[in-house]
């Protein structure tokens, strides 16, 4: 089927204004996050209720027209980057929360219901939703049910598959299923479990049930100065050691510092080579307690410059700069990759240390900000994409770096999914029978392999980053 | 029965025989094999397979008893905080993990899906699938360790689990809160439901007392009892060695010998409805969780409380024994589980259906 007829195709389904199909109208929905990578879908449709989702997807599986489904576009793996000449369907009409139940603690929320507005919406009743990624203003609890997004308090409180209570999709091939429940507890198979970081290829989330949590009471956050990683990696294994459990734990190194500064003037020590961020939260007795382990431990661990959040405006602020690093580098530098991996705590400092060495090798700067608390890194390769072959060496860098993340016994993604980005490393993380037995719950729920086609699972050959501009 | 001594036999045990079932420590009696199946015990799959303290967490194989892995968590000062039931009787965490079952402690931070990070098992044609990791924090690929919770031994057979874990609480104490009559007992659950009061544990025992546990730092915990008292008008009794009142829980000691065990999913709001009915049969209860499961003992074959769960559309499953299906209550078509089922064990090797 081609472009056209695609679009004559939905517009059956849709008011004409609705199916997108001009390439100047396309042109935004061609990428996402991850902006090396650009396709054209042939039409990009925007459905405002959960019938005009199954009915798009139905007609997708009848003609076998491959679809992805998109909140705000902020994955940094591709995730909602289209198929070429396939549909996009961009959810964020269906931006209603259904129904918040504060007794209960749970929101049941359509999928393109920003991260964000959900804690607005349970702020008055002394709740919040917990996985904050940093993207969480702009991005969809769709998004978030699709890669499993984490966020700096992923140790603590888990991720966003610790979050969802139920849900209701829509198969590939058209059934409506609807599966787990409103408790916390559940009897038969956590399927709410594997349909939570599936990327989309089991299909769309019409309707999410999510558990809210109260606000913690108290929080205490402690901004620490280093003149080393290597010190600032070291203090975060004393932390744990001492019998802690922050709700978060965070490392920037110096260039992510310089960024930081420069987009957002957090005032931060601007000469440190690494800032540690712990934060504690919890009922005031119990935080003031852990304060003092905190500050003891933190004192003894070489840093030079150690502050306490003395109000909420303070704590803002020393997070303000570490949620907008990724942007703040987007600054230092024409273009950037932002990579994601995980190795075992412990191996942090070797993890950085080889890091910096690969940095030199391929002559290209990377910038470190990571969720020590869980071994979580996100190096930000800089490169200028109008350098004949720099982009490719970026990428061969991530390779580099993904690769280490397995050796060292880690993964090749902490939170931003496999996607496009990372499939072909799902073989060197996995086996071949590992991959087999995902494959075989593909095809059951995705016999024409129509939903996120070309993701996860790695291709026979390598993927061209198409359209750079 | 058959005992494999290593992995490697228990995939032979797989090819050989056409419906297979696992077993741990045995502790779940509700539990029963299908028609015909093969009973494979995994206690020679046993022993800690890697543990970094400082990486919050451990790797073993699924024959390990959760007592021999609390032991050596809690000589490096960490635990798990979803308490596996049963544990003293044996309970594994193959069978913890299979059977989904978590303690009064899940309240807090979680219950088992919670803290499973990656898991093996073998497959229906008998080879070794690996899926997740051992590493706290994982996104890549689908999530089999959490679909195998709760998954009755349906989908393969775990032989080896990742579990994430904490740092133990240095001291312990529990509010003891009676009230006359149930209801009283569960507006004072709800209101401690909707506060940000950080406890361990909430459990309301029938017809009114509520068990209120609090844990952390040893300095701060007579604070945090007093406010917590204050918020309850000055009542509750605190009870400050309460390790043993939290393990009877744990091990279902109040549940009758020879009595049906049937946890049921719940929230807050379903308790009260499910109460109303229970209370005045012979059945004893404990709503756990602040309300989210409720624990329902029965005398003699929970055919009759099926009946009632499925009139207040809920579902339950017999952990303890006294004959009949596992499943009770609501039994609808589970159009999502079947394809999953479909794709791990197209032949009905582990039998079952969802």
């Amino acid at each position: 089927m081609d472009a056209a007829q695609v679009v004559a195709g939905l517009r059956a389904i849709y008011p004409a204004h609705r199916v997108l199909a001009r390439p100047a109208e396309l042109a935004p929905y061609e990428s996402d996050a991850l902006t090396a990578f650009r396709a054209r879908p042939a039409a990009v449709v925007l459905p405002e209720n959960r019938e005009e989702v199954v009915a798009t997807v139905r007609w997708c599986h009848r003609y076998g027209v491959p679809f992805v489904a998109r909140g705000s576009g902020t994955s940094l793996s591709g995730g909602s980057l289209p198929v070429p000449g396939g549909v996009v369907i961009a959810l964020n009409r269906l931006n209603r929360i259904l129904r918040l139940d504060p007794e209960e603690r749970i929101a049941v929320v359509e999928p393109g219901v920003v991260n964000l507005e959900v804690s607005k919406a349970a702020a008055p009743f002394g709740l919040y939703y917990a996985p904050d990624p940093s993207s969480q203003p702009v991005c969809t609890i769709g998004g978030n049910v699709a890669f499993n997004s984490g966020g700096a308090h992923c140790l603590k409180y888990g991720m966003t598959s610790n979050h969802v209570l139920a849900l209701e999709a829509v198969l590939p091939d058209g059934e409506v299923v609807r599966f787990g429940g409103e408790s916390l507890e559940e009897v038969g198979p956590d399927l709410v479990g594997l349909f939570v970081g599936s990327e989309g290829l089991f299909g769309i989330a019409l309707e999410v049930t999510l558990r809210l949590v109260p606000k913690p009471e108290a929080y205490r956050t402690v901004l620490a100065a280093y003149r080393s990683l290597e010190a600032a990696g070291e203090a975060v294994a004393q932390v744990v050691a001492s019998g802690l459990l922050p709700g978060a734990v965070e490392i920037m190194d110096r260039l992510s510092i310089e960024a930081a500064e420069a987009a957002v003037h957090a005032g931060y020590p601007s000469d440190a080579a690494a800032l540690l961020i712990v934060e504690l939260e919890g009922e005031e007795p119990e935080v003031e307690a852990e304060l003092e382990e905190l500050l003891r431990v933190v004192r003894a661990s070489g840093a030079y410059e150690v502050r306490l959040a003395r109000d909420e405006a303070e704590r803002q602020k020393i997070w303000k700069g570490r949620k907008s690093a990724f942007s703040a580098v987007g600054r230092l530098s024409p273009d950037y990759l932002v990579q994601d991996g995980v190795v075992p705590r412990t191996r942090l400092g070797t993890a950085l240390a080889e890091i910096e060495r690969l940095s030199r090798e391929y002559g290209l700067r990377v910038a470190n900000v990571f969720h020590a608390g869980d071994g979580n890194l996100h190096p930000l390769i800089l490169y200028d994409g109008r350098k004949p072959g720099e982009l490719q060496r970026a990428e061969e860098l991530a390779g580099e770096i993904l690769r280490l993340c397995i050796r060292l016994g880690g993964s090749i993604t902490g939170e931003h999914g496999v996607g496009v980005e990372k499939r072909q490393y799902l073989a060197e993380m996995f086996g071949p029978r590992d991959l087999e037995v995902m494959r075989r719950l593909r095809q059951v729920m995705d016999p024409l392999e129509i939903a996120n086609r070309g993701k996860m699972f790695p291709a026979a050959r390598e993927p061209e980053p198409a359209g750079v501009r | 029965m058959v005992r494999p001594a290593d992995v490697t036999a228990l995939q032979e045990l797989v090819r050989e025989y056409p419906c297979v079932w696992p077993r741990g420590g045995g502790t779940k009696t509700g539990l029963r094999p299908p028609e015909g199946a093969v009973v494979v015990e995994l206690s020679g799959l046993r022993g800690v397979v890697e543990y970094d303290p400082g990486e919050f967490t451990f790797t073993a194989l699924a024959g390990t008893p959760v007592r021999e892995v609390e032991k050596l968590l809690a000589e490096h000062g960490q635990y798990l905080p979803f308490e596996p039931p049963l544990a003293a009787a044996g309970a594994t965490l193959g069978g913890t993990l299979a059977s989904g079952l978590s303690g009064p402690g899940r309240y807090r931070y979680g219950g088992v899906r919670d803290f499973v990070l990656g898991v093996r098992f073998v497959d229906a044609e008998g080879h070794v699938v690996r899926s997740g990791g051992k590493v706290v924090k994982n996104a890549a690929g689908f999530d089999l360790a959490k679909l195998f919770v709760g998954s009755l031994g349906q989908l393969g057979v775990v032989v080896e689990v990742s579990f994430k874990v904490f740092p133990a609480p240095q001291a312990h104490a529990t509010l003891r809160v009676e009230h006359r009559r149930f209801e009283e007992a569960w507006e004072v659950l709800r209101a401690l439901y909707a506060s940000s009061f950080d406890l361990e544990a909430l459990d309301l025992v029938p017809p009114g007392t509520l068990w209120v546990r609090v844990a952390g730092r040893g300095q701060s915990l007579g604070a945090r009892l007093e406010r917590l008292r204050a918020f309850l008008q000055g009542r509750g009794e605190v009870v400050e060695d309460d390790a043993a009142l939290w393990e009877q829980a744990r091990e279902f000691r109040w549940v009758p010998a020879g009595w049906a065990l049937v946890k049921v999913p719940l929230t807050p709001r379903r308790v009260v409805a499910l109460e109303q009915e229970l209370a005045p049969t012979d059945s004893l209860r404990r709503y756990s969780a602040g309300g989210n499961v409720g624990w329902v003992a029965w005398p003699g074959s929970p055919a009759a409380l099926s009946e009632v769960l499925q009139r207040l559309e809920l579902r339950g499953l017999q952990v303890l024994g006294g004959g009949g299906p596992a499943y009770l209550g609501v039994r609808g078509p589970e159009p999502f589980a079947a394809r999953v089922k479909r794709a791990l064990d197209p032949v009905g090797r582990f039998g079952g259906s969802f």
